[in-house]
This record gives structure tokens, sequence and C-alpha cells, in this order.
């Protein structure tokens, strides 16, 4: 059965009149593939930095192992990190950048004498490490010799080698190109697998969360909007934001008449759902590839394309239903003008409470662009950092 | 390589051509001929009698060095943490003396330090004197300050103080943070940090802030004429009295003067062998 290795109980963190996280709460198990998921300014980095040690919380407590670790210093705490930008040392070359936290005296078990480790033992280490990151023969080059992706690597060595019972990874990937990322997550789930260790991963991209992750942490406003496998997140999303976040949605007020009978524009449609209160104003998502298009004649809907983009493997197609645009994705082409009709399967359908963020996500043309600035790759993660860096201590 | 601006850089090479190439090449032309223009090697025989000369210099230029360093370093590091606009006042503050023209700084420790100076009187008009001569049974009526070594490195150290804080702290106010944590991240506690991480990446500064000081205090001549009351000759007094004076023997002032700078360059060069594989500290 699965341990529970750590747990942020309660945990409030605020920089002047900022709540950063809003009594958080949360358990980590052991061997876990972790991932805090949001977009910039959530309180993701926050939580990396309250279990890293380079943060207190402003209240509530953090456990490793049973232990309350609030007042330990990072340098004493079992978990290491792996930096956004790498951090690597610029003065050390490659082996001597992951053979640092070797080289460093510990405490023997018997709590009195510090150790250091022998030179072979350090060089055994550090080479078995550089194989598993695919970086045999880098060990006298120079950081700045190295590109973007053999820097990661080379971060992620540095962290490993230590064996961590828990690896931090603070958006390891948000520099890389896209190609480059795609090769990364599989290589780290791939370590993480041969390691057997806990990661606790921090990222603003949903598909990297979806990806690599055993447990996905959807987090907005310091607080988390949703904890669950990524099937979970994306077939059941709790709110409209964990619905929008995650892939792409089209989120459409309704009206639940009763137990899976859900009703939008006036429609009344089957679905799935069930246990809300009759006549319960909920949203309602629906996936854009949940959609089926049919001749207007047949179609439960029926509405104009007015976009098309072809994306390779599908088109993106906007349809205006009643002045309500949606998207859709499909295989079919549609040219721009055409009037089509849609069906959806009754597992197409999506029902959830009204929350804080119903009516924010309303038509998919006027959010597409907050969408945008989400899956960019060259959007920039430091905002948040910069936000936070003034706080310290 | 033919870059377009370089032609902007013409009138540059010209001035270092003018001012800098010959002079070096006339000393050197100097330094190996005697009064009458023939060739000797006379002047550097001669150079042996102001050996002492030679010690004194680079052994007060070590120690204002030293000196420097160990204040400057912490300095520029307890600065580099504070907030921004205490960094900015704290820099100006520094820089402020800078302002004031070099010689009138050090004319005005000439009257702090002499026997009859400021600190002297403070120390009769509180008693320190008194204290002292009855305690041990001396009859002292001050502290012998000005015209001593150590009046010629406080010199030093006052004037040249800030071209060992800025270098130093500008390299350490750019040092990224994340380094800092990855160290702490990585088990490094703070003095490990300091020892593996910050001390090795603020070399570069460190080096060019022992560059800045060291090479101007090996060659001063007015700290030692006015602190120092011509009773601590340096390189520097030795090489002016060559020039002008009575003693005016302009040949083996070059001779000196090649020879001072020769070993600067030696200590320059061996130094920046430390820093290797980092940023190279600028020589002069």
């Amino acid at each position: 059965m699965a341990k529970e290795l750590i747990r942020l109980s309660d945990c409030f963190v605020q920089f002047d009149d900022d709540i950063i996280l809003d009594h958080l709460n949360l358990y980590i198990n052991d061997h876990e593939f972790l991932t805090l998921l949001g977009p910039s300014g959530c309180g993701k980095t926050t939580t990396l930095r309250l279990i890293g040690g380079f943060l207190k919380p402003t209240s509530g407590d953090i456990f490793f192992d049973g232990v309350r670790i609030n007042d330990v210093p990072p340098h004493k705490r079992a978990v290491n990190t792996v930096f956004q930008k790498y951090a690597l040392f610029p003065h050390l070359n490659v082996f001597e950048n992951i053979a640092f936290g070797l080289r460093i005296p510990r405490t023997d078990s018997s709590g009195k004498k510090k150790v250091r480790l022998p030179e072979e033992e350090i060089r055994g280490r550090v080479l078995e490490m550089l194989e598993i990151v695919n970086l045999k023969g880098f060990e006298k080059r120079s950081i700045s010799s190295l590109s973007g992706g053999q820097q990661q690597r080379v971060s992620i060595a540095r962290a490993l080698v230590n064996e961590p019972k828990v690896l931090l990874l603070d958006e390891p990937l948000g520099a890389l190109d896209l190609r480059l990322r795609k090769d990364m997550q599989n290589e780290l789930k791939r370590i993480q697998q041969q390691m057997g260790i806990t990661f606790i991963y921090v990222t603003h991209d949903q598909e990297e969360a979806l990806a690599m992750s055993d447990t996905v942490v959807v987090m907005d406003g310091g607080k988390i909007q949703q904890i669950g496998t990524p099937e979970d997140i994306y077939n059941e999303p709790k709110n409209a934001f964990v619905a929008d976040f995650i892939g792409e949605s089209n989120i459409i007020d309704g009206i639940m008449r009763a137990d899976q009978v859900v009703e939008i524009f006036n429609r009344r449609f089957q679905c799935l759902d069930k246990g809300f209160q009759k006549d319960e104003a909920v949203d309602v998502v629906i996936r854009p590839e949940d959609v089926d298009i049919v001749p207007e004649d047949q179609g439960q809907l029926r509405g104009t394309v007015t976009s098309v983009t072809f994306k390779g493997m599908q088109y993106d197609i906007i349809v205006d239903f009643y002045g309500f645009k949606w998207l859709i994705q499909t295989t079919d082409f549609c040219p721009v003008g055409s009037h089509i009709g849609i069906k959806i399967d009754p597992d197409g359908f999506h029902v959830m409470k009204k929350s804080q963020y119903s009516g924010l996500f309303g038509d998919y043309s006027s959010y597409s662009e907050e969408y945008e600035e989400i899956s960019d790759v060259d959007y920039d993660p430091e905002a948040e950092e910069d936000q936070e860096g003034g706080h310290e201590e | 390589m033919k870059n377009k601006l370089s032609r902007f850089a013409v009138p540059y090479v010209v001035w270092m051509a003018l001012f800098v190439v010959i002079p070096i090449l006339m000393i050197v032309v100097y330094a190996f001929t005697s009064a009458d223009g023939t060739p000797t090697l006379d002047n550097f025989a001669r150079i042996g009698e102001y050996f002492p000369v030679f010690v004194r210099s680079f052994k007060l230029a070590l120690i204002a060095t030293l000196v420097c360093l160990l204040i400057g370093y912490p300095l520029a590091c307890a600065l580099a943490r504070e907030g921004a606009r205490f960094q900015r006042v704290a820099m100006m503050l520094i820089m402020l003396p800078m302002w004031m023209n070099f010689l009138l700084r050090t004319y005005a420790w000439m009257s702090i330090l002499e026997n009859t100076g400021l600190l002297n009187r403070l120390f009769g008009a509180i008693g320190l004197f008194d204290l002292i001569n009855s305690l041990f049974g001396t009859d002292i009526e001050y502290f012998k300050m000005i015209n001593t070594q150590g009046a010629v490195v406080l010199g030093m150290v006052y004037n040249f103080l800030p071209f060992m804080v800025l270098p130093i702290y500008s390299v350490i106010v750019k040092l990224d943070q994340k380094l800092i944590e990855a160290a702490r991240d990585l088990g490094a506690d703070g003095v490990t940090v300091f020892r593996r991480v910050t001390l090795p990446l603020s070399l570069p500064g460190v080096l060019s802030g022992i560059t800045m000081v060291f090479v101007p205090a090996v060659s001063t001549f007015a700290i030692s004429q006015l602190l120092g009351g011509g009773q601590q000759l340096l390189l520097g007094n030795l090489i002016e009295m060559q020039f002008k004076g009575a003693a005016y023997n302009p040949q083996l002032g070059s001779a000196v003067a090649l020879v001072m700078m020769v070993i600067v360059v030696i200590c320059m060069t061996v130094m920046n062998r430390f820093g290797e594989g980092e940023e190279q500290a600028v020589i002069l």
C-alpha cells in the first residue's frame, strides 16, 4: 500500500497583504509522481519552496515521514531540488557540479562524527548518474558549453545523486523547446520509475502534467481546486476553472432538470450526472473532441462554422450556436459558413456545480487568447518568481 | 577581423601609442643608457642600493591591500544583502570622499595625525595621557602617529578602499541567489556555501580589487610624502627624486620604474593564475 511521506497541514502563507497559500492541505505518498499544476501566481512554487525548506509557512505545519519539519533548514532535509533555470555552478565542471552534494561531509549514523565519502565512491556514483541521464563522457565539460537540455540533465543528476527521498522539480522543462520537452518528459518518467523515488513536479503546462503524473493537483488562487489522477482531472473536472485549465473545453450555462437530464439552450439532453437539486443552475463542460458533426437536419443543435484551423491530426473549428461560439475538433472538413448539426453522447456532458469561476470562461472565442498565453512556450514563469523574490526568509 | 566600428577606435589607438606606449619605450631607452647616451647597465647595478626601498614599498602596499580586502569583502557582502535603496545610499557614501581632491584628503589626515593634531588633542582632553602616565610612570604628551609606516598604510587604505569594495560588490550583487539556494539544497551549511560557491564566484572581483589597490599603493609618492614625512621613502618618492630636485638622474629613475613595473606585472600574472578558469581579472 502507498505510504504517506509528506503532509502539508493547513499551510497558510502571506506576504504583506497578499495571501499566497490559503490553508492548504495536501499529502504526498512515497514513490508517487505528483504534479502541482496551475497558472502563474497560483501558489504552486510556494508550495514547493515550503517542502524544500526555503520558506516557512505563516501558519500551519509540514510533516516529513511523520516528523514536523517546519524549522529544519534546507540543507538538513532529505529532499533535493531541480531548479527552474537549473542553477548549475558556473565555476565547476559537470563532474564537480554533480559531486557537489557528495563532497559535503555528513554526520554518520552514530550522529557525532562528520564523514567524507571516499573519492572512488564519489567518482562511481557520479559516473553512474551521468549514465542514467544519458551524459556519459561529459564529466570534464564546462557548464557553459552545454545545451539547455544537457544542463537540465546535469541539474537532475546533481539532485538525484544524493539519493533524496523526494525530488522537487520547479518547472524544469520551462526553458526548453517543445521537441526537447517531450523527450525530457519521457526521460523524467523513466528516471522516476528506475530510481523509485517521489517526484513533486511544478508546472503550468497541463499536457506535461497529464503525461507524467500519477496524481495531479490543480491549484489556483492559493487553493487546491482538484486532486486526482490525470484521467479524473480531465474527465471529471470539479469546476469551471479546472475544466478550462485542463485541456480545451466549452463551458455552457445549464440547468439540471432531473437526474441525468441537463438543459442547455432550452433543450434537454441525456447525461450521466446525477445528485443535483431539481432545476439547479450548473456549468456544463463539453470537450471539443466529444462533439460529433452530423448533417444539419439530424443534429441536436444547429450552428454555423465561423473559422477553421488545420491542426494536422484534426481541424479545430469554431461553430456559432445561437450567438455562442464553441470549439469543436473534427476530422471532417467543414468550410467556413457551412451549416452543421451536432450530436453529443450522454458521456460527453460533464456537469459541475456553480463556483466562483462560473461565467469566467464562457464563449470559447472570448477566452482563447488567455488560453494561448497559458500554453505559450515562451511564456515566462519568472513572473511568479519575481513577485515572490523579495519576500524570502 | 574587419569591423565597421573599428575606425572609431583609431583615436584611442593613437592616444594609447602617444601617451602610453611611447613613454614606456622612452623609459626603457633611458634605463639602458648613461647620461651621455651610451648604452649601459650601470643604472640597474645601482638599484641594489635601494633594495630596502623596494622591500618597504611592496611590504606597505601588500599590508594596505590586505587591510582593504579584510574591510572591503565583508562590507561588499553586507551591502549586497541590503535593500536597493540602502545600497544606493551606501555606495554614494563610499564614493563621496573620492569627489574631493586626493591631496586635500591626505592633508586632512596630516592634521588629524600630527603630534599636536586633532586626535592627540582629543586623547589629551579626555585625559588618556595622564592615565597612561600615572599607570606606567611614563611621561608622554602625544602618540607618534604621523611619519610612521602605520600612517602611510592608513593613508593608502583610506584612499584606495573604494577600489576594493566596488569590484567585489558588483560581482556579489550579481551573484545568482538561486546558486546559493541550490548549494543549500544540496546539503551545504552557511560556511560551506560561502567557501564553495560565494567565494569562488566572487574571485574575479577580488582579483581586480587587489589589482586596483595594490598597483597605485606600490607606486604612490604623495601619501608617503605627506603622511610618512620623507622618513618612509617609497619607490614613488625615489623615482620622483630622480626626475626633479637635486639628485636629478632620469636614467636611474627610469631603471627603478622599469624594475618596479616588471615586478608588478609578474605579481599580477601569478595572481591571475589563481583565477584561471574564472573570468580573468583585469591586469592594470
